[in-house]
């Protein structure tokens, strides 16, 4: 039992989860009951797979140990790729694979530099933000390309699927890759060697695991998530913009920490990123549900940001400090 | 005389203009217990870093086995049945262990190119049996490794390289940093080690841990070697002279 109290005390998304009821209730009172509603649902529901997918590869990659602050460009890279290629004529699903393989070779390259020149991938991520923002106006040649409604079939990403219109399809497609995701991480040698790239990777190194590709993996799936989290997002406004996804690198690391991950790598987990994804969206929305002046936004999620890794420190102290027998 | 189970000729390596290693041959017998001591800088450390497969020589050979090998990187070394346990840096902390046992050899269920899932169970049933057949007595394999002290961590690393059948283990400096009682328990591994038949290679500057457990010492300065006799036949005096 205390074993049990002592392992749940060390689960880095513990306080992020309590931390959501809690503000889902407060909300839920505070906006007279509009909070859980059904419509506001739809609301939270609609945005929520896009940034959660953000997050996921974020994640992901900082469990692993490194960084990506490209991922806001490549969210806006992706769908400005895709739109202009099926204006130019090309098959919608040629046209999807397409942006995904660009995604794909961003994260690349993302990691190979990093890896290759031994630098932070602070830097070269903070490099590739800019280039591929670039790349977006230059690839829109100024003027958004525009799809007609029906045109393609977005209803496979962002149509809804039930009939009281609550859940789109996105929420599938973001459920489906998550649990993919979390099982890679949790169940397979994979996940194992990330796990072991972060947490320590003198030892990583020395036991034989290819750390370098490793992270190069990881950089690559976070490319593609946050590009196919942009498609969707496109979709869903049938807009194609090169403004989207500014800021967003920097609240999918907000989300990844608040879900417990660490900044310095090994410690974390998929649940954690997606609750420190819901629990941003939930903040946004219920402000604005219980009529908070909507410029405290970014103040709650910079407050929540800070108490949320000094919550977890403290707790995986108290964790440690509880004597558990390991030894006979 | 039976084939040596390592046999390096002529090693030579250079770092950064730094000649580290300058002409090293030596012969380890299958079986013995190989004390190899030296001041920081002496080679001690480069010589291992090419057997584990961190770097690769220069230019001299590599033979395990009798057999003349190129070893690339740490899983080669491992595939010959070669294992190095360092002073710190063979465990990730914030991993189980039964995880770190079988990091980078993880037994999978099912795979698809390399990639497959874990077989939970049996990580965490070999794990416990490989600890207690070294001796060390744990109660859960889910405990992290960084709540192990740093001798209970050497004895998991032991227990790992026993567990793949290792034919040769290096041991990197595993006294470091351990008090008395805890540097006591990984002597008593190491002679553990020779009772099973592994070779080991004991590297440490601290003679007196050489001296308790390797039956033969070599020691090193400035990338040569100076002295290789039986333990019996030398004295902590004598090597300290060479050093």
């Amino acid at each position: 039992m205390r074993r049990l109290f002592k392992l749940s005390l060390q689960k880095p998304e513990l306080v992020s989860a309590v931390l959501l009821i809690v503000l889902a209730l407060v909300f839920q009172m505070s906006s007279n009951a509009a909070f859980l509603s059904l419509d506001n649902m739809r609301g939270i529901l609609g945005l929520l797979p896009e940034t959660a997918l953000v997050a996921v590869g974020v994640t992901l990659l900082m469990i692993c140990g490194e960084f990506d602050l490209s991922v806001g460009s490549v969210f806006a890279l992706m769908p400005m790729t895709m739109a202009v290629l099926i204006v130019g004529g090309w098959p919608f699903w040629l046209a999807v694979l397409t942006g995904l393989a660009l995604c794909a070779f961003i994260g690349f390259l993302n990691g190979w530099l990093t890896i290759r020149f031994d630098i932070p991938s602070f830097i070269t991520t903070l490099g590739m933000m800019f280039m591929a923002r670039s790349m977006t106006v230059v690839v829109s040649g100024g003027f958004p390309p525009r799809i007609k409604p029906g045109e393609v079939p977005s209803w496979m990403f962002v149509g809804f699927v039930d009939d009281g219109n609550l859940i789109r399809a996105s929420v599938l497609w973001f459920a489906g890759i998550a649990i993919l995701i979390a099982l890679l991480l949790a169940r397979t040698n994979f996940g194992n060697w990330i796990r072991a790239t972060g947490g320590f990777m003198p030892a990583a190194a020395a036991m034989g695991i290819p750390t370098g590709k490793v992270k190069i993996a990881c950089f690559m799936i976070c490319s593609v998530l946050a590009g196919f989290a942009g498609m969707i997002q496109s979709l869903r406004l049938n807009s194609f913009l090169p403004s989207i996804g500014e800021g967003m690198e920097l609240q999918a690391v907000a989300a990844a920490v608040i879900g417990g991950t660490s900044l310095a790598g090994g410690i974390g987990s998929i649940l954690g990123g997606l609750i420190g994804a819901t629990l941003i969206r939930v903040i946004d929305n219920g402000m604005v549900m219980s009529q908070v002046d909507a410029s405290w936004f970014k103040f709650a999620i910079g407050a929540l940001t800070i108490f949320a890794v000094v919550g977890n420190a403290w707790l995986r102290r108290r964790g440690r400090a509880m004597k558990v027998e390991t030894d006979k | 005389m039976s084939t040596p189970i390592i046999e390096t000729r002529d090693l030579h390596k250079w770092y950064s203009g730094v000649h580290a290693l300058k002409g090293v041959s030596l012969k380890v017998e299958t079986g013995e217990a190989l004390g190899l001591v030296g001041d920081n800088g002496a080679g001690k450390s480069t010589l291992i870093n090419i057997l584990s497969g961190l770097h690769r020589q220069d230019s001299g050979e590599v033979l395990v086995e009798g057999q003349l090998t190129d070893i690339r990187n740490p899983k080669d070394a491992m595939r010959l049945g070669l294992e190095t346990i360092y002073q710190y840096n063979s465990m990730v902390p914030l991993m189980s262990i039964s995880r770190n046992v079988f990091i980078g050899r993880e037994p999978l269920k099912w795979s698809i190119g390399g990639i497959g899932v874990l077989d939970e169970r049996k990580m965490r049933d070999d794990s416990v049996k490989a600890i207690a057949d070294v001796d060390l007595h744990l109660r859960s394999p889910d405990a992290l490794v960084g709540e192990l002290s740093g001798g209970q961590r050497q004895g998991v690393a032991i227990a790992r390289a026993m567990h793949f059948r290792s034919k040769v283990m290096i041991l990197d400096e595993p006294t470091n940093h351990l008090s008395v009682k805890e540097t006591a328990k990984v002597i008593g591994f190491v002679k553990g080690l020779k009772a099973q038949g592994v070779t080991s290679i004991f590297i440490s500057h601290n003679m007196h841990h050489v001296f308790a457990c390797c039956d033969r010492i070599v020691a090193m300065a400035l990338g040569q070697i100076v002295l290789d006799k039986p333990a019996a036949e030398t004295s902590i005096e004598e090597v300290s002279e060479k050093l």
